[in-house]
């Protein structure tokens, strides 16, 4: 056994690689040179295609659009969510026909596309025109805009349910078991024990259903609805100027991409006493 | 109208053999002359089962073109060249916050546009009309790879480094690593939300019959307008979107217990 009586002298750090055109660098720096091409080429053509007349026109009622989608969505996730309580205490409840009947109504609206279900209510509910008609409720069912409100607020329900339903469940049995052992009654274990860490856990979901709400809600242009997309079709069906649907994506994307960023920060805030 | 008519009579032919709606064996055959969905000319059984017909063709077409692209974004993401990771962070970005509606039509009306031109620059005087399964294809593709390559980035960040490693201490070159040893396990693993987008999928194809493709939500829509009974119509096209997401998860189970047999007990 040798026994090393003399020192490594310190050595210097090992240089720096050269930076060398890889095969992926060239790939990565063409597609991303595209992507940046194409990029001022759309703004170039959005310059050159810039007509005040247009904008005048339609730039307002594309607003407006986007106003319409903006309250359809946030009113239908509101009631949705308000509906989605007793779903997903219907498809917890340990009654066998009420959590049949709750996941019944969750497999439908999340088996079946939101414009068939659209389709359904909006055009389907006039088989039963006379029957609604001695109800009173054909005024409502008669407008498109009602319909189309009625049709995401039980989708989204069924969504947000699920949601809620994970949420509730992801909460461990040692947080039930340690309010029942502080004497905490039932409301005030779930009211202060168990919601607060669900919601957490339900934050990133009811984001992407949010989105998710906006992105779905363009179908309502189908059912004469002037929400942004209607607007959009509407302005393109007038002009065959293609810069309409560029615009609506602009908006669109502006919209998803700010209520994601708003959301990571809510999220960073709320979870940041779970974080080391 | 007809999206498989350039695919050719013959493969029709042969599904009609096995139609289990219309076929020789078919269910609606069940059903009394003259009812709504009776095959033939009196009912509307047969359209609505080409229809449905249609939707799986898509469906099933998308699925393969999407994967491909979403793997490939995927392994963009993974590798430490920043341009290419930001150039397929901006395709996710733009596909998955565009609605699907808008993206089915701008590539519908986008693609009219573009042919339009190219055909005007080669002399072609007529324009040339877009088939709309293919122009659903495309958009149903985007859409879908772009949420792929999010299930599948994820999914390699779940494999440990180790088994790269272990691959190249083997002798095993990049690509053999990557098939003989990443993939097998990144199918387990992606498997779960894979199934989800197939899912969604299914749904978003109903989108298509905006831009005139004869899928089941048309079919029955033309059913529901003839006959007046739009309930009865748009019920049946939401059951046949039930009975597809059964079918699915039906077999997505298999798929997952046999991938899960496959791997090493652990």
């Amino acid at each position: 056994m040798s026994v090393a009586d003399e020192l490594i002298p310190p050595q210097p750090a090992p240089p720096v690689a050269a930076f060398r055109w890889t095969r992926l660098r060239i790939l990565g720096a063409t597609l991303l040179g595209l992507w940046i091409a194409a990029g001022i080429a759309l703004v170039l053509w959005l310059v050159d295609a810039w007509d005040i007349d247009k904008v005048t026109t339609y730039g307002p009622k594309l607003l407006s659009g986007l106003a319409t989608t903006l309250t359809l969505v946030g009113i239908s996730v509101t009631l949705g969510a308000v509906l989605s309580v007793p779903i997903a205490l219907g498809r917890m409840s340990s009654n066998r026909i009420l959590s049949w009947i709750a996941y019944g109504y969750v497999y439908f609206f999340r088996g079946t596309p939101l414009i068939a279900q659209l389709f359904l209510i909006y055009y389907g509910f006039g088989s039963f025109r006379n029957e609604l008609e001695a109800l009173g409720l054909w005024v409502f069912f008669r407008d498109a805009w009602n319909c189309a409100l009625f049709a995401f607020t039980l989708n989204t329900a069924a969504y947000q349910a699920e949601i809620l339903r994970g949420a509730i469940e992801s909460v461990t049995r040692g947080q039930h078991e340690g309010a029942a052992a502080l004497g905490l009654t039932r409301f005030q274990t779930f009211h202060q024990i168990i919601l607060p860490q669900a919601m957490i856990v339900a934050l990133r979901p009811y984001g992407n259903e949010i989105i998710l709400m906006i992105k779905g809600s363009a179908i309502v242009a189908i059912v004469t609805v002037f929400d942004l997309m209607g607007e959009t079709r509407r302005a393109y069906s007038r002009t065959f100027d293609f810069q309409t649907y560029i615009w609506a994506a602009v908006f669109y994307l502006v919209i998803v991409e700010t209520l994601r960023n708003i959301w990571e920060k809510l999220e960073q805030r709320l979870t940041r006493h779970l974080k080391r | 109208m007809e999206p498989t008519a350039s695919l050719g009579g013959q493969l029709y032919w042969l599904a009609s053999l096995f139609d289990p709606f219309c076929g020789p064996l078919g269910l609606l055959n069940l059903l009394p002359e003259g009812s709504l969905l009776s095959c033939g000319d009196t009912g509307w059984g047969d359209e609505v089962a080409r229809g449905f017909f249609v939707t799986i063709t898509l469906a099933l077409c998308t699925l393969p073109i999407g994967l491909t692209i979403g793997l490939f974004l995927a392994l963009a993401k993974q590798t430490e060249v920043r341009t290419l990771r930001a150039a397929a962070n901006i395709y996710t970005t733009i596909f998955r916050g565009l609605p699907e509606l808008l993206t089915i039509f701008m590539i519908y009306f986008g693609l009219q546009i573009a042919v339009r031109e190219v055909a005007l620059a080669l002399g072609f005087e007529s324009g040339f009309d877009i088939n709309s399964f293919v122009a659903g294809t495309i958009a149903l593709s985007l859409v879908f790879s772009a949420y792929a390559s999010e299930v599948l980035s994820s999914a390699f960040k779940a494999i440990p480094k180790g088994q790269y490693e272990a691959g190249y201490a083997l002798g095993l070159r990049p690509g053999k690593t990557m098939r003989l040893i990443i993939l097998p396990q990144l199918v387990r693993i992606a498997l779960p939300g894979l199934g989800n987008l197939w899912m969604i999928l299914i749904k978003d194809t109903a989108l298509i019959s905006v831009i005139g493709l004869g899928d089941t939500l048309r079919q029955t829509g033309i059913a529901a307008k003839v006959t007046k009974e739009a309930f009865f119509f748009y019920g049946i096209a939401c059951l046949l979107f039930l009975a597809l997401a059964m079918v699915s998860s039906v077999v997505f189970s298999k798929i997952e217990t046999s991938v899960r047999r496959s791997g090493v007990n652990r």
